[in-house]
C-alpha cells in the first residue's frame, strides 16, 4: 500500500513538472542517443492509462476488507480515496491537474454503464412496471426542478442567502440539473443492499428514464438564460413541451432502431464468431453518439438499444459470444463506475473552485430531501389507486430516500456557461456537496434503513420443485380465468405483442436454427448429460480420488444386490422396479460404505439439479409470458407452436379418451401412457361430455 | 349502496354471496363471453380442463351463477385492510383460500393429500413431451422430498401451503375485475 503511494506521488509530481519543461532532447547535436525519455510523446494516454490503473488498484484495496464494504458502499469509499489522491496531487502540485471533465464523462465513461444496464435489464419486470415508472420519471423530475429553482428563489428573495447574483431562471436552471437521480449512484448503492426487485426496478427505472427529462429541461433553461427574461413567451414555452416529446421518444425510438439493426446483425455473424461480441459494443456506443448528434435523449436511446437486443443476441449468438459479451460489459461498466468515483473525488480537492455560501448549500440539500420525498408520497398515493399489489409506506419511504444524485448532475453544472451565469462556482461546489452527501451519507444509512425498516428483500433461495411447477400452474390458471371471465386485461395486449412478435420480428430476426425445435431437444440432451458428469467429476475432486467412478460398476453392482434381498422382506417399499429410485428410497442399509454415501450423494444431487433444469426447461409457457424473459443461464428458444400443438393434441386426446368411457362405460387406464407424437387431431369434434360442461358454464353467466 | 339493494334481491343468495365475495353480484354480470375462442384458448391451456372442473362441484353437470361467482371471487386481489371480526366467513381472496383452490386443482379427488400420482399427473400436463417417464417420476419424487415432512408420500394442505409461504401469492393469482 506505501509502494501504491510512493508511486503515485512521484508520477503526480514528476509528470507536470515535465510537462513545464521545455523539451531541449532534440537541441544539442551530440549523435545518435541510445535511449532517449520521450515523455510528451506519450503524455495523454499514458496518464489515461494510469489513472484508470490508480482507480483500480484503490478498488483492490478497498475490497480486501469485506467487513469495510458491509457497512460502507464502495462509492463512498472510492470517492473518500478520491480526495486522498486529490491532496496528494494538490501537495505536489498546488494547482489542480485532475479533474473529471464534462467530456470525458459524458464521452467515455458514461455510455457503457448504461449500456451495460440496458443489457442486462430485467425486461418482463421493467415492462410490468413502465407506468409507474414513467410517472416518477417524468411527473417526479419536474416536480423536483420546479419546486427546487422556486423555493431557492423565494429563500434568495427573502435574503436568506446574502449577496449574490441569481435570478430566477437561474434558479430554475439550477434546479432542473439537481432534479434528476442518477442511475450510476443508484446501482452504486442499491446494489449491496438486495431489496426486493419492484421496489428496485421502480427507483431504477426511474433514474434511467428521467434523462429524457433533464435533457430537456437543462437546455430549455438554458436556452432561457442566454436569451434573457425578455424573450420568453408563449410560443418558446410549447416549443419547450414539444422538445420534450421529441427528445424522449425520438431517443428511445433510435435506440431501438439500432437495438434491431444489431439484431439483425448477430443473425448473419455465424461466420466470425469471433468478434461477433465486439458489434454490441460499437453499435450501442453508435447509438449513444447518434442520439447526441441529434440533441435526442442518448441515455434513452442506449437503455432501448440494449433493452431491444438483449433477447435476440441471446438467441442468435454462440453460446462463448454470449457469455464473452456479459462479462466484458460488466468489467467495462464496473471499471467506469471504479473511475468516475475517484475523479468525483479528486475534482474536490481544487481552490479556485470553492465558494461557500451556507444558506444556498444548506437550503439546497434540505429542499432537495423534502421535495424528493414529498413527490414520492403524492406520485405513490395515485399509483396505488390503479395498481394490483400497491406499494407500502416503507418502500415508499425507500424510494424517496434513494433519490440519490450523482456525477451527471455534477456534469452538468462544469458545463454551465460561466459568462451568463456568474455563479457558476457555487452551484458546482453545491453540487460536489450534494452529490457527496447522497452518495456518502445516503449510502452508508441505507442498508442499516432498510433493515431497520424491514423492507422486503430479493429473494436469494433457489425455488424449490414445488414452488417452480406451482408458480407455472399460477400464471396458467390467470390466463385461463381471464378467458373465462373475458376480460380483456394486460393479458390481452400481451397476447396482441406475442402474436405480432412472434409473427414478424421472430421470423426476422432470429436465426432459422434458434427457431427449430430439433436443436432444442438435443441441446437438453447434452447438457444434461454435461451436468451429470460435471457433478461426478466435483465429487471425485472433492474426496481427493476419482477412485469411486472407476469402481463404480462394482458399486452399482452391490446396491443392485441389496435391492433385491429387501425387495422380498419388504415388496411394497420397492413398488418401482426402477432400482435407482429403490436405492433413493430406501433407509440406508446397516453396512454402509463410504463409497455408498458419496455416490448416494453424488446422485441426488445430479437428480437435484436435473430436475430443476427439466422443469426449467420443460414446463409450457402459458400466453401470459413476455417473451422478453431474460435468460441468465440457458439459451430460451421460442418454440410456441409446437408447445400449443402437444398441449391441444393431449388436451384432445384425453376428452376423447373420457368421451369414450363415459359413452361405453369403460374407465378410463389409470397408469399413464407414454404420448408418441401423432397427426394433428381434427379440430372439429369436442367431445360431449366436454361440450355440455361447457355450455352450462356459458348459459349461466348468460342470466 | 340503494341501487344495488334491488340486484341483492333478484339475485339468490345476494347477501350472503355479498359478504363471502366482498363484491356486489351486479358487477359479476358485466362479464361478457367470446364461446369459441374460449373453447380453443381453454384446450390450449395445459391445465384448462382442471380450472373449467374446478367450477363444478363434485358430481354435478351444471355450474349455477352463485357458484361461478365464488370460484371467480377467489382471483380478486387480497385486501390488507379488511378488518374481520371472528363471525364473518373468511373472505374468498384471502391467502388461504386461494392456495386452497390451487391446492384443489391438484387434489382431484379432494382425500386432503396431493398424492404422488395426482403430482404425476399435473406434472405429465405441464411438462413437455420431450420428457420421459423416469425423469418425470424422479422430478415427482424430488419434488415431494422437498415438500414431504412426515414421509407418508403426499403432500397435505399444510405442507403445500408452507412450502410456498416465500411465493407472493397475492400478486400471483389475482386478476384484475372491473375495479
Amino acid at each position: 500500500m506505501m509502494i501504491l503511494v510512493l508511486l503515485l506521488c512521484c508520477i503526480s509530481s514528476v509528470a507536470p513538472q515535465e510537462s513545464h519543461h521545455e523539451h531541449d532532447g532534440g537541441h544539442n547535436a551530440t549523435g545518435i542517443s541510445i535511449v532517449t525519455f520521450k515523455w510528451h510523446h506519450v503524455e495523454t494516454p499514458y496518464l489515461i492509462a494510469l489513472w484508470v490503473l490508480v482507480s483500480f488498484l484503490v478498488k483492490l484495496l478497498i475490497e480486501a476488507n469485506h467487513n469495510v464494504t458491509n457497512y460502507i458502499p464502495e462509492s463512498a469509499l472510492l470517492i473518500c480515496f478520491g480526495f486522498i489522491l486529490g491532496g496528494m496531487i494538490w501537495g505536489a502540485d498546488k494547482v489542480q491537474t485532475f479533474k473529471l471533465t464534462p467530456t470525458t464523462f459524458f464521452f467515455y465513461l458514461l455510455p457503457q454503464i448504461i449500456l451495460d444496464t440496458g443489457y442486462s435489464m430485467p425486461n418482463k419486470l421493467f415492462f410490468t412496471n413502465l407506468g409507474a415508472i414513467l410517472i416518477h420519471a417524468i411527473i417526479g423530475t419536474c416536480w423536483n426542478a420546479a419546486t427546487l429553482g422556486l423555493s431557492l428563489w423565494g429563500c434568495h428573495q427573502g435574503g436568506a442567502m446574502g449577496n449574490i447574483e441569481i435570478g430566477l431562471l437561474q434558479y430554475l436552471l439550477y434546479g432542473s440539473l439537481m432534479a434528476a437521480v442518477d442511475p450510476v449512484a443508484v446501482i452504486a448503492v442499491f446494489e449491496q443492499v438486495h431489496v426486493n426487485e419492484v421496489l428496485f426496478i421502480l427507483v431504477f427505472g426511474e433514474s434511467l428514464l428521467n434523462d429524457g427529462v433533464t435533457v430537456v429541461l437543462f437546455n430549455v433553461f438554458d436556452a432561457f438564460v442566454s436569451l434573457g427574461g425578455g424573450a420568453i413567451d408563449a410560443k418558446e414555452i410549447v416549443k419547450g413541451i414539444v422538445s420534450f416529446f421529441v427528445v424522449a421518444f425520438g431517443g428511445s425510438l433510435l435506440g431501438t432502431v439500432f437495438g434491431l439493426l444489431i439484431s439483425l446483425l448477430s443473425r448473419c455473424t455465424k461466420n466470425i464468431q469471433i468478434i461477433e461480441p465486439g458489434f454490441i459494443f460499437v453499435l450501442g456506443y453508435l447509438a449513444y453518439l447518434t442520439a447526441e448528434m441529434l440533441s435526442l435523449s442518448s441515455i434513452l436511446s442506449i437503455v432501448f438499444c440494449g433493452v431491444c437486443c438483449q433477447k435476440y443476441m441471446n438467441s442468435n449468438m454462440d453460446e462463448n459470444s454470449i457469455q464473452t459479451v456479459r462479462y466484458a460489459m460488466k468489467v467495462f461498466a464496473n471499471g467506469s463506475e471504479t473511475i468516475i468515483f475517484v475523479f468525483l473525488g479528486i475534482s474536490a480537492i481544487d481552490k479556485t473552485i470553492w465558494v461557500w455560501n451556507t444558506g444556498f448549500i444548506l437550503l439546497t440539500l434540505f429542499f432537495i430531501l423534502i421535495y424528493r420525498f414529498i413527490g414520492v408520497f403524492i406520485l405513490t398515493w395515485f399509483l396505488n389507486r390503479s395498481r394490483l399489489v400497491p406499494i407500502s409506506f416503507v418502500e415508499q419511504i425507500i424510494m424517496g430516500y434513494g433519490g440519490l444524485r450523482g456525477a451527471v448532475a455534477y456534469g452538468l453544472a462544469v458545463n454551465l456557461n460561466e459568462t451568463k451565469i456568474k455563479e457558476k462556482n457555487l452551484m458546482v461546489c453545491t453540487t460536489l456537496i450534494v452529490v457527496y452527501f447522497t452518495v456518502i451519507l445516503q449510502g452508508v444509512t441505507m442498508k442499516p434503513l432498510v433493515q431497520w425498516l424491514n423492507v422486503k428483500r430479493a429473494a436469494t433461495v433457489d425455488l424449490t420443485l414445488v414452488e417452480k411447477v406451482q408458480n407455472k400452474v399460477f400464471e396458467h390458471m390467470l390466463v385461463a380465468i381471464e378467458d373465462i371471465s373475458g376480460q380483456i386485461g394486460d393479458n390481452y395486449w400481451r397476447n396482441k405483442w406475442r402474436n405480432f412478435e412472434e409473427k414478424w420480428m421472430s421470423r426476422l430476426l432470429l436465426k432459422p436454427s434458434a427457431r427449430k425445435k430439433q436443436d432444442r431437444l438435443f441441446n437438453v440432451f447434452h447438457q444434461l448429460n454435461l451436468q451429470d458428469a460435471m457433478e461426478y467429476v466435483k465429487e471425485g475432486e472433492h474426496r481427493g480420488s476419482l477412485e469411486f467412478i472407476r469402481n463404480e460398476s462394482a458399486f452399482v453392482d452391490f446396491k443392485k444386490k441389496f435391492g433385491e434381498d429387501y425387495e422380498e422382506a419388504m415388496p411394497d417399499i420397492m413398488a418401482l422396479n426402477d432400482p435407482v429410485s429403490a436405492c433413493r428410497r430406501d433407509p440406508v442399509p446397516s453396512v454402509s460404505l463410504e463409497m455408498h454415501e458419496q455416490n448416494m450423494r453424488g446422485l441426488r444431487e445430479a437428480e437435484g439439479i436435473n430436475s430443476h433444469y427439466l422443469l426449467d426447461q420443460h414446463l409450457y409457457k402459458s400466453r401470459k409470458q413476455h417473451r422478453y424473459r431474460f435468460s441468465r443461464s440457458h439459451l430460451d428458444i421460442n418454440q410456441d407452436e409446437n408447445e400449443v400443438q402437444e398441449i391441444f393434441q393431449r388436451t384432445m386426446r384425453s376428452r376423447l379418451e373420457s368421451f369414450k368411457s363415459g359413452k361405453m362405460g369403460v374407465a378410463p387406464p389409470k397408469t399413464i401412457t407414454k404420448h408418441t407424437k401423432r397427426e394433428p387431431q381434427p379440430k372439429v369434434q369436442p367431445s360431449a361430455r366436454f361440450n355440455r360442461k361447457h355450455k352450462s358454464l356459458l348459459c349461466c353467466v348468460y342470466l | 349502496m340503494g341501487s344495488s339493494r334491488s340486484s341483492l334481491r333478484r339475485v339468490p343468495d345476494g347477501q350472503q354471496l355479498l359478504q363471502e365475495t366482498g363484491c356486489e353480484p351486479e358487477r359479476w354480470f358485466c362479464l361478457g363471453l367470446r364461446s369459441e375462442d374460449l373453447e380453443a384458448e381453454l384446450s390450449e391451456n395445459p391445465i384448462g380442463d382442471r380450472i373449467v372442473g374446478a367450477f363444478f362441484q363434485p358430481g354435478q353437470e351444471t355450474v349455477d351463477f352463485p357458484s361461478f361467482v365464488r370460484v371467480l371471487a377467489h382471483f380478486r386481489p387480497t385486501e390488507k385492510n379488511r378488518t374481520r371480526d371472528g363471525v364473518q366467513p373468511e373472505p374468498a381472496n384471502s391467502r388461504n383460500r386461494k392456495l386452497k383452490f390451487a391446492f384443489q386443482l391438484y387434489d382431484q379427488d379432494r382425500d386432503g393429500k396431493i398424492s404422488r400420482t395426482e403430482l404425476l399427473q399435473v406434472l405429465r400436463e405441464m411438462l413437455g413431451l420431450q420428457v420421459t417417464e423416469e425423469q418425470l417420476q424422479s422430478i415427482a419424487e424430488r419434488a415431494i422430498q422437498e415438500a414431504d415432512l412426515d414421509r407418508d408420500d403426499a403432500i397435505c394442505f399444510d405442507k403445500f401451503r408452507k412450502s410456498l409461504e416465500k411465493v407472493d401469492i397475492d400478486h400471483k393469482m389475482s386478476v384484475r375485475f372491473l375495479e
